[in-house]
């Protein structure tokens, strides 16, 4: 045994295998992925960019009831509300501080007409603090942009609710 | 005085026509070797900047430039700034005697392997100097380890160049590689060239023997306090050390600027091409290696050094004089 392992350390035979596979392996499928240029599957359950959904003929969900401001353990949101002209009542301010939100995704789990959402848009990096802000129009603009897949990804959810 | 001027000003050039092309192939080397590291664990690495991000390091020096150099209060500063110089410097005036073929060589000195051995000596003080001057922990241990590491990996290194100029008789390079015409020294020196292999890797801090730069341990070692410009010129001087340490590898064992074969595709190409081609195989080895090896412990390290390769190569130093001598094969005689 120990003859063996004398001739194993002289000879290399542990080193040259490692060589070996290390060059056969670096020819082999990588992988990670090009990542701004390709991009990974995500997931419909991912927390990612907040947005405020409409229902189909242009009306605000939200319903102003303040669950996810209840909720938010990080109190990221605020949110002000008042009576419209034709009785019903909906917020005049809708407000997240995406520096405070810890994208836990209670909000979006309190709401009672699926309002609030998180979804698959995780680049939104801005250059300064200020731009991180977000208000009710910045919210429902996200809204009308990702309306598509969020619907489709709280419908493949739907079951899981 | 306008002679003069005209001797000066054609060495300068000269001195620069090969200090530049070091200095770029240095960047391309980084690239390559982080490359070859991506490859190896199955990822890209990096491959925005540039065709196949060939000019990541440019890029990466660029970022060093405009960084702010701190020097910190409590250290020495003369010495603290002196230290990458020193290192970066030696590193560059050992390619002066590194021929490229048989008339393009800066300097034909006829000691240039005494010159090589005692210029990378020379590169522990850049180290020490850099990690006393630091004044701080972790430079300073650092620093104390590859002081230790080089002198010791030093010591067997000298011993397998004396090896080689035992079979060619001559300290100069390019007499190195004209003895090697008919048959290269990687032949009958084989476990000579794989011990100075392994020695280069301890001698240029490289992994498995990276420990003066451990991270777990040591922060960056004798770097640890360097930001900047100051960073990238330790960081030049290291890989222009082990593209040296691959060029003197070629030299003494793998037949230098000759072709491998003299025959007629391959004695057509230019010399330096060969050469090169012999550093860059060395060099991905080194890269390969990196990929491949655990870090050593420090006492194995040691061990490694002075009971494993210091004996081996002094008992093949004894092999090859007796050998030479018996047959009679003694250059010179």
């Amino acid at each position: 045994m120990k003859i063996r392992r004398f001739f194993k350390t002289i000879l290399m035979i542990d080193f040259l295998t490692g060589l070996l596979i290390a060059i056969k392996e670096s020819f082999r499928q990588k992988k990670t992925i090009n990542y701004p240029f390709e991009k990974g599957s995500v997931s419909p359950r991912a927390r990612g960019e907040h947005a405020l959904r409409r229902y189909p003929n242009g009306e605000e969900r939200c319903i102003a009831c303040k669950l996810c401001e209840a909720v938010c353990p990080a109190q990221a949101i605020t949110i002000e509300s008042q009576e419209r002209s034709d009785g019903s009542r909906k917020t005049t301010r809708y407000d997240i501080d995406m520096l405070k939100c810890i994208y836990c995704g209670l909000c979006e789990q309190s709401c009672p007409v699926d309002a609030i959402v998180q979804g698959p848009n995780f680049e939104f990096a801005t250059e300064t603090r200020e731009e991180l802000y977000y208000n009710k129009d910045k919210l429902l603009e996200n809204g009308d942009r990702w309306e598509s897949i969020l619907a489709a990804n709280i419908n493949a959810d739907s079951s899981h609710r | 005085m306008t002679e003069y001027a005209t001797i000066l000003f054609s060495e300068v050039l000269k001195i620069l026509m090969l200090l530049v092309p070091v200095l770029v192939s240095v960047a391309m080397i980084v690239w390559l070797d982080r490359r070859v590291w991506a490859f190896v664990q199955k990822r890209r690495g990096p491959n925005v900047v540039g065709p196949f991000g060939l000019l990541q390091s440019l890029a990466d020096a660029l970022k060093y430039i405009f960084k702010e150099i701190i020097i910190p209060a409590s250290s020495n500063k003369v010495i603290f700034i002196l230290a990458p110089i020193i290192t970066m410097t030696l590193a560059l005036i050992s390619w002066a005697v590194i021929p490229f073929s048989e008339d393009f060589v800066l300097a034909d000195i006829n000691v240039g392997i005494l010159y090589l051995f005692a210029v990378s000596s020379l590169g522990v003080y850049g180290i020490i100097m850099g990690g006393w001057a630091s004044n701080s922990k972790y430079p300073f241990l650092g620093a104390i380890r590859s002081a230790a590491q080089m002198v010791s990996y030093e010591v067997s290194i000298g011993i397998i160049i004396i090896n080689v100029l035992l079979c060619v008789g001559s300290l100069n390079l390019s007499d190195i590689v004209k003895a090697q015409e008919n048959v290269w020294y990687i032949i009958p020196l084989f476990p000579m060239f794989v011990i100075f292999f392994i020695s280069a890797l301890a001698e240029t801090n490289r992994p498995p023997f990276d420990l003066p730069e451990a991270e777990a341990e040591l922060v960056a070692g004798y770097q640890t306090e360097y930001s900047g410009m100051m960073y990238a010129m330790f960081w030049l001087g290291e890989y222009a050390n082990i593209l040296l340490m691959c060029a003197l590898g070629s030299i003494l064992f793998l037949g230098g600027w000759l072709s491998p074969i003299n025959i007629f595709p391959f004695n057509v190409i230019p010399s330096p091409i060969w050469l090169i081609l012999k550093i860059l195989l060395l060099f991905i080895l080194f890269a390969l290696v990196k990929a491949i090896v655990p870090r050593y412990r420090y006492d194995q390290l040691m061990r490694l050094g002075w009971k494993v390769f210091l004996p081996l190569s002094l008992t093949w130093v004894v092999l090859t004089a007796g050998y030479l001598m018996y047959f009679d094969l003694l250059p010179g005689n």
